[in-house]
Formats: C-alpha cells, sequence, structure tokens
C-alpha cells in the first residue's frame, strides 16, 4: 500500500485510539460532579482511570507526533490555523493533568472541589473542541492557494461542527458510564448504569445525528460519493442503538464495547470523508490540502513506518496488559483500595 | 509593517522560550531522580529493610508530582511548532517530525503507561514485576530525552538531509541519529538530569537533618546522593567542556559570542568576569579577570589554537548568506555561558564537601552544611536555564542553524493579538502552576514521614450524609 495513505489510515487509527480510550476518561470526568452519592464514590471514579488516562492522553501525543513527520503541511495549517481552539484545548488539559495529581494532596474539601470542578471543565471542553476542530477539517475553513489559514476563530463554527462538539461530548459521557458499569460494583455501579441509561437515547440521537449530517457534509463540501463514508456512519449508529439495548438490557460488558465501537466509528466516518483530502478549503475548494500534497517524502515515511510497524504492536500489548492488572471492579462503598482500614467487625474480607 | 512583524516573532520567541524552559525545570529532575528512586526501590527489593520502602515512596511522591506537570507542558512544547511556527514545520516537518513522532511511540508511551502501573500497581502486581515497571519507566524516560535532542540538534547541526523545493527532506535516518553534536548534547542533557536528581535529593536530606527528622533514614538516602552527585559533577564540567569544543566547530559564532571574542585571537585568554565589552561600538572590556591560553585550550583542544572572532564571523557569514546581522546577543550568552559552568563547580564543590563530611561521619551534624545544600538546591535549576539559554539564543539569527532564519519562521496566520494572549494565558497558567507546586512540595516536604508507608490515613474523609 502506498505510504501516504497508510499514514492517512495511521493517523485515523491514533485518533480513534484516542476516542476510544480517553473517551472514556473523559466521561468519567464529565460525570464526576453529577454522577457519585459522596466523595468517596467520586474517589472511586478517580480511582477507575487513574492508572491509564496517562497512557490514554499517549494516543494523542503520538496522533500530534505523527501528523508532524508524515504531514508536515497538515500540523502546520492546521495548528496554527485552529490556534484558539488548541490553545483552549492545552489549558483544558493542563489543568485536567494536574486534577489527578493534585486532587488527593489535601483533604480539604473546597481544594477537592475545586479539582474536581477541573477535571469535569477539562473534559467536556477539551472533547467539545476536539469534535469541533475535527469536523471543521471536513466542513472547510478558508485557505490561500499556499495552504495557509486565512480564516477566523469563528470559521470552525458552524451547525455541523458545534453539533459535532455536542455529539463527541454525549458519546464520551456515554462511553465513561459504561465503563463505570464494568469497572465498579455496588451502588455506584447502579448509579453508572442509571446514568447510562439516561444518556443512551441522547448520545444515540445527536451520534447518529452527527454520522448523518457527516455523510451528508461529504457529498456536498467535499466532492464524495456517498459510498463509502456511508458505511461506518451506518455502522456507528448501529453501534449506537446496540449500546442503547445493551445498557437497557442490563449487559454492561457488550454496552462498554458497543459504546467503544462508537467512538471509533465517529473517527472512521470523519475521516473515510475527508479522504483524499485532509483539510476541506472553503470557498476555494481548490487550495484544499491533500494527503499527496501535504505528506513528507517516501523516505522519512518509510522510516516512521519501520518504527510504527516494531512499536505499535508492542504498544498494544502493554497498554492490554495495563487494562488486565487493574481490570478489578471497584466500590463505591468500601475504603479505597491500597488503602487498608480495619476490617468491619464480624465481617471476612472478600476474598 | 517591520516594527509589528518583530513584535510577532518576539512575542512567539518569547513564548517559546518560557514554557519550554519552564517544562524543562521538570523534566531533568524527572529524568534524574527517576533511576535514584528505582535504586531505592531495588535496594528495597533486595534487602527488605523497610527504610529502602519508606524512602522509595517519599522520593517517589516527589518524582510523581514533577512527572504530572512535565506531562503536561510537554504537550504544549509539541503543539507550538505548529502553533506559533507553521513556516518552520512545513521547513523540517520531513526530518524533524520523525524524532519527535519517533518519541511518542517508543519513548513516551512507555514511560507514561508504566508509570501508571507503578503508582497504581503496589497491591496489584508481585514485588519484582512492580520494580520493573518503574525501570522501564525509568529507560522511557531516557530514551525520550534521546530522541528530544536528535530533533533539537538538528536545529543547531544540520545533517542527514537534502533541500527541495525550499523544504529539507531526511536523506539518511542514521546520519540524523548519529549527529555527533546530538551524542554530546545527550551525555551533557543526561548527566545534568543526575546532577537535579542527585542534588535536589542531598539538600532534601539536609533539609530533613536540620529539622532532626528521621536522620538515620536519610543519612542512606545522602550517601546514595553523594555517591552519584560527586562522579557525575566532574564528569560533567569535563564534557560540559567537550560539548564546548563540538560547538565551536558546528556554530562558531555561538562560541565567540559566549567569550565576548569580537576578534580572531590566538592564543586566546579565557574571560573570567568583565565589565563593558558585549557591543561592537564598546568591544574592549573596561575590566576583566583573564585566564591566559585557556579560551584556545577549551574551544580547540591546544593552548595554542585560533579562535575566530564576532568580526570575522560575522564578515564571512555576509559574504555566505547575504547582508544581515548574525550575531546573537553577545551580553546574554557571555554571562548565560558563565552562570551554566560557575554553577557547575559550585555543584562539585558542594558535593565534595558534602561527601568529605559524610566521610567524616559529621554530615548529619553540619548545619552550616545543610544550609549550604538547601540553597544549592536552586543550582541545577539556575544552571540549566543558563544552559538553555545559551543553546538557543546563541543560534541566532538562526532557528535551523545555516538554513532558515527565526523571522522567517513563524506562522503567518497567527495574529500579534492573540501570540499576546496566548503568552498572557500560558504565563497566568504556569504561574499558578509553580505557586501551587511550591505550596504542595513545602506541604509535602513538613509532613511527618509516614511511619508504616503501608497504611497511611485513608485520604477520603466521609462525607457527611446527605
Amino acid at each position: 500500500m502506498d505510504l501516504q495513505i497508510l499514514w492517512f489510515v495511521l493517523i485515523a487509527v491514533l485518533w480513534g485510539g484516542y476516542f476510544l480510550l480517553e473517551g472514556f476518561d473523559f466521561g468519567v470526568g464529565m460525570l464526576l460532579p453529577f454522577l457519585p452519592r459522596n466523595e468517596r464514590q467520586r474517589s472511586t471514579m478517580f480511582e477507575t482511570i487513574g492508572p491509564v488516562w496517562d497512557g490514554n492522553e499517549v494516543w494523542l501525543v503520538i496522533a500530534g507526533g505523527a501528523t508532524f513527520a508524515a504531514f508536515p503541511d497538515w500540523y502546520a495549517t492546521m495548528f496554527s490555523g485552529f490556534y484558539i481552539a488548541l490553545l483552549l484545548i492545552l489549558a483544558l488539559l493542563i489543568v485536567r493533568v494536574l486534577s489527578f495529581e493534585w486532587r488527593e494532596k489535601s483533604e480539604s474539601p473546597a481544594w477537592r472541589r475545586v479539582w474536581m470542578w477541573a477535571n469535569a471543565v477539562g473534559s467536556v471542553g477539551a472533547s467539545l473542541i476536539w469534535g469541533i476542530a475535527l469536523a471543521s477539517l471536513l466542513h472547510g475553513t478558508p485557505l490561500d492557494s499556499k495552504g495557509e489559514f486565512v480564516g477566523t476563530f469563528a470559521d470552525l463554527f458552524t451547525g455541523y461542527s458545534v453539533l459535532a462538539g455536542v455529539a463527541v461530548v454525549l458519546v464520551f459521557a456515554f462511553h465513561g458510564a459504561t465503563y463505570l458499569t464494568i469497572r465498579t460494583h455496588g451502588e455506584l455501579c447502579d448509579r453508572a448504569a442509571r446514568a447510562a441509561r439516561g444518556l443512551s437515547v441522547a448520545a444515540l440521537l445527536v451520534g447518529s445525528g452527527f454520522l448523518a449530517w457527516t455523510v451528508a457534509v461529504a457529498v456536498d463540501r467535499n466532492d464524495k460519493d456517498v459510498f463509502p463514508p456511508v458505511l461506518p456512519a451506518a455502522l456507528g449508529a448501529g453501534a449506537l442503538v446496540l449500546a442503547v439495548v445493551f445498557i437497557q438490557r442490563r449487559r454492561s460488558g457488550l454496552a462498554f464495547t458497543a459504546t467503544a465501537l462508537a467512538a471509533v466509528l465517529l473517527v472512521t466516518t470523519l475521516f473515510t470523508s475527508l479522504y483524499p483530502r485532509v483539510m476541506v478549503s472553503s470557498p476555494d475548494f481548490a487550495n484544499s490540502l491533500t494527503v499527496s500534497g501535504a505528506a513528507s517524502a517516501h523516505y522519512t515515511l518509510k522510516v516512521i513506518s519501520i518504527v510504527a510497524a516494531i512499536v505499535l504492536p508492542v504498544i498494544l500489548i502493554y497498554q492490554g496488559w495495563t487494562y488486565h492488572v487493574f481490570r478489578q471492579r471497584l466500590g463505591g462503598d468500601e475504603p479505597e483500595p491500597g488503602l487498608p482500614t480495619p476490617d468491619p467487625p464480624g465481617v471476612e474480607p472478600a476474598a | 509593517m517591520g516594527v509589528l512583524a518583530d513584535t510577532t516573532v518576539n512575542l512567539a520567541r518569547a513564548q517559546f522560550a518560557t514554557t519550554s524552559i519552564y517544562h524543562f525545570l521538570f523534566v531533568p529532575l524527572t529524568l534524574g531522580l527517576g533511576p535514584l528512586v528505582a535504586v531505592m526501590q531495588t535496594a528495597w527489593y533486595r534487602t527488605r529493610n523497610e527504610q529502602w520502602l519508606r524512602l522509595t515512596k517519599f522520593f517517589g511522591t516527589l518524582f510523581l508530582i514533577n512527572f504530572a506537570i512535565g506531562v503536561a507542558t510537554g504537550l504544549v512544547q509539541e503543539f507550538e511548532f505548529g502553533m506559533n511556527w507553521s513556516v518552520y514545520s512545513r521547513f523540517v516537518g520531513n526530518v524533524f517530525g520523525a524524532p519527535l513522532a519517533v518519541e511518542g511511540l517508543a519513548a513516551f508511551a512507555l514511560e507514561a503507561t508504566f508509570l501508571g502501573l507503578w503508582i497504581f500497581g503496589w497491591d496489584r502486581l508481585s514485588p519484582r514485576l512492580h520494580l520493573a515497571t518503574l525501570w522501564v519507566a525509568v529507560v522511557g524516560t531516557w530514551m525520550s530525552g534521546y530522541f528530544i535532542l536528535v530533533a533539537n540538534s538538528w536545529m543547531q547541526h544540520p545533517v542527514g538531509y537534502k533541500l527541495v523545493n525550499g523544504e529539507a527532506q531526511l536523506t539518511s535516518v542514521w546520519a540524523l541519529m548519529s549527529n555527533g553534536f546530538a551524542l554530546r548534547a545527550y551525555v551533557h542533557t543526561m548527566l545534568a538530569g543526575l546532577i537535579f536528581g542527585s542534588i535536589v535529593m542531598l539538600g532534601i536530606c539536609c533539609w530533613q537533618f536540620l529539622r532532626r527528622q528521621d536522620v538515620d533514614l536519610f543519612l542512606k538516602a545522602a550517601k546514595l546522593a553523594l555517591i552519584v552527585a560527586v562522579p557525575v559533577t566532574f564528569l560533567q564540567l569535563v564534557v560540559g567542556n567537550r560539548f564546548g569544543a563540538a560547538v565551536t566547530s558546528a556554530q562558531s559564532m555561538k562560541i565567540a559570542a559566549s567569550e565576548a571574542q569580537w576578534d580572531t585571537c590566538q592564543p586566546c585568554g579565557f574571560s573570567l568576569f568583565q565589565i563593558g565589552g558585549f557591543t561592537a561600538s564598546d568591544p574592549t572590556p573596561s575590566f576583566s579577570i583573564t585566564v591566559p591560553r585557556l579560551l584556545s585550550y577549551m574551544a580547540t583542544g591546544s593552548f595554542n589554537g585560533q579562535v575566530q572572532g564576532l568580526n570575522q564571523l560575522q564578515a564571512q557569514e555576509q559574504r555566505q548568506y547575504g547582508r544581515g546581522n548574525y550575531m546573537p546577543d553577545v551580553r546574554t550568552i557571555y554571562w548565560s555561558m558563565r552562570v551554566m559552568a560557575y554553577m557547575g563547580m559550585l555543584m562539585l564543590l558542594v558535593a565534595a564537601v558534602g561527601a568529605w563530611l559524610y566521610w567524616r561521619q559529621k554530615l548529619e551534624r553540619s548545619r552550616w552544611f545543610h544550609r549550604t545544600a538547601i540553597v544549592a538546591i536552586s543550582f541545577p535549576y539556575i544552571a540549566a536555564t543558563a544552559g538553555w539559554i545559551l543553546t538557543e539564543m546563541g543560534r541566532q539569527p538562526w532557528i535551523v542553524q545555516g538554513l532558515l532564519k527565526t523571522s522567517d519562521a513563524n506562522s503567518p496566520s497567527v495574529s500579534t493579538t492573540w501570540l499576546a494572549i496566548s503568552l498572557t494565558v500560558f504565563l497566568a497558567l504556569y504561574l499558578l502552576l509553580f505557586v501551587l507546586d511550591v505550596w504542595l512540595m513545602r506541604r509535602f516536604g513538613r509532613r511527618e514521614l509516614e511511619a508504616a508507608p503501608e497504611a497511611p490515613a485513608p485520604s477520603a474523609a466521609p462525607e457527611p450524609a446527605a
């Protein structure tokens, strides 16, 4: 396969991995203010994502670096053009990263409340802006003949891109709730299931609306046929329907699998609609950045392909192992794991 | 128009300088503290001496607070090339992007994932496996440093590329990875990391001695810190000097500026301190202390070597690249070089005195030394910051030495206003981070060391019933 196409696909895969993984830790973050009944349950929620969020964010770091190396023009135009959006994302992510490390450093309720909200706002904000920014790649922004961005921040806001942002927020919140249903037990798990049921229909409606609109935008604004974008879009809508069904039937493992698929298929639909362009230019469609126009030379692509071929499977193995290590369900009612307290009188510790 | 363009570039430079210097306050401590904590945990694993476990947890917490900020500020660095320097990104992406992508794939993924395993894996992994996760994370941080320095060194000394349609394209990945400049910069930076780790650790131990807190325990950590600090601070002087010689051949202008050497000399004395002599109109210092022939030796390896002067290099670069000013800011470069070198020597002195006191079994009682070692915690920070100012400001006016000028490399689509706003956002955010970090560290340092690390108090207080 042509290395340029391979790297376009790989970057889609990296974004898919990012949506699948950070999607649920963003989702858990969004639910922090609303889902738990007390501070102990809230700590358990933090603990379900504590060991893994950093590894999840790795996918964004790799996607950024891979775009720089494989498509320098795409990286340069998108990052300088979407300046304010990325500035906001960086600020939100920094505050969110700190919330993980610093919340537990003090027991003051006010301190903990501040960092809980920092995480929640960071999660909602970053999801929303990523949705808007990625959708704007397809909907089109003004580029000049040299591929420089010549628009303003306002050009990122269209009905379609805002819907995309909301869809990403809702799907992530739903995904986070289904994640909690497989990582917790007891009352917290029940509350997560209830939240998931509450979110499921909204995520289905808005998510499917986004997927359908994406196909329409691909046809109208990116010179695509309905096929192939309609294929991942239909699968994505199907995954959301299944997620709704599974969560109603309390099949949490299957529901999580379905929301994970839905998160990946949002990205798949968007990138399928985008190909062979990487950034659509509007109004001057001819100025659009293309896969072949934005790509690095063959030698660079060959070098990073060899590295990726060796390293990506290894990353999948050790991240998979991490999830295996931390597979145990956590309860919101018991003391936090790792912090032994005296056993309640007369109760045998669970094996 | 010209003034506005200057302002825009200067704002972009100020932003990159602040965010990267800030980032590098946390990174080298992570690089150095990582292996030291891993050694402590290994000692616990081998001896089952509970003291090592307590030390692992104590310094491990410091390590993690630092790592978190390093991650958060590192993402800013990765995005900032594209955001503020789009012309640069287009020009170098083929070459410079590759080590950045490889860093993410091969190194950052490793350190981030395995640190998560280490932090939360105490009860879930066997002691042997748990220890291994920390060592893997440490290897990840050290690999990460290598790829980042390969990228940075290409800006200082471009190799393994050709120019095609006004863009640099990679021709040899081996030339890129084995760039002599990068290998020297790597050794220099990793030694700096070990100096950070050991000097900070020594300072914290001395703080505990001053408070007569767990003296036996911290004596163990101080010994480890000294075992690392003494040879490493010494080695760094040698390596730093060799690195300087490599810079001389790749970036003659940087070295001439760092010595405020206006005219070619042979043999050349090394100026230890001088007043004046930093501008073309005032090239002769009104006062200076100079060691004869030392500069010749440091720059060329021979006591009779020739060092080219700023004026001669300026004339030569004008012939080569056209009209323009090819000199960096001489005063800044001169002093950043000296601050770095003098701090390096002071740290060697502190480490040597500390080792002598330890050997005479007086370390835990020498209160004057405790105060000195606490002050010395700031030395590696000052030295590293000065070192990066020397490296990056000494490269000006080039963003890629000899290939692309900084003034031509910023993003045309980003307005001066937004650069000013984003700079303000980062400054405010980083200041807040810094204040909170200092507060946390102090609080953390003051807290009694947990007597039984396996059973700390529950961190979540039960909430009043709703």
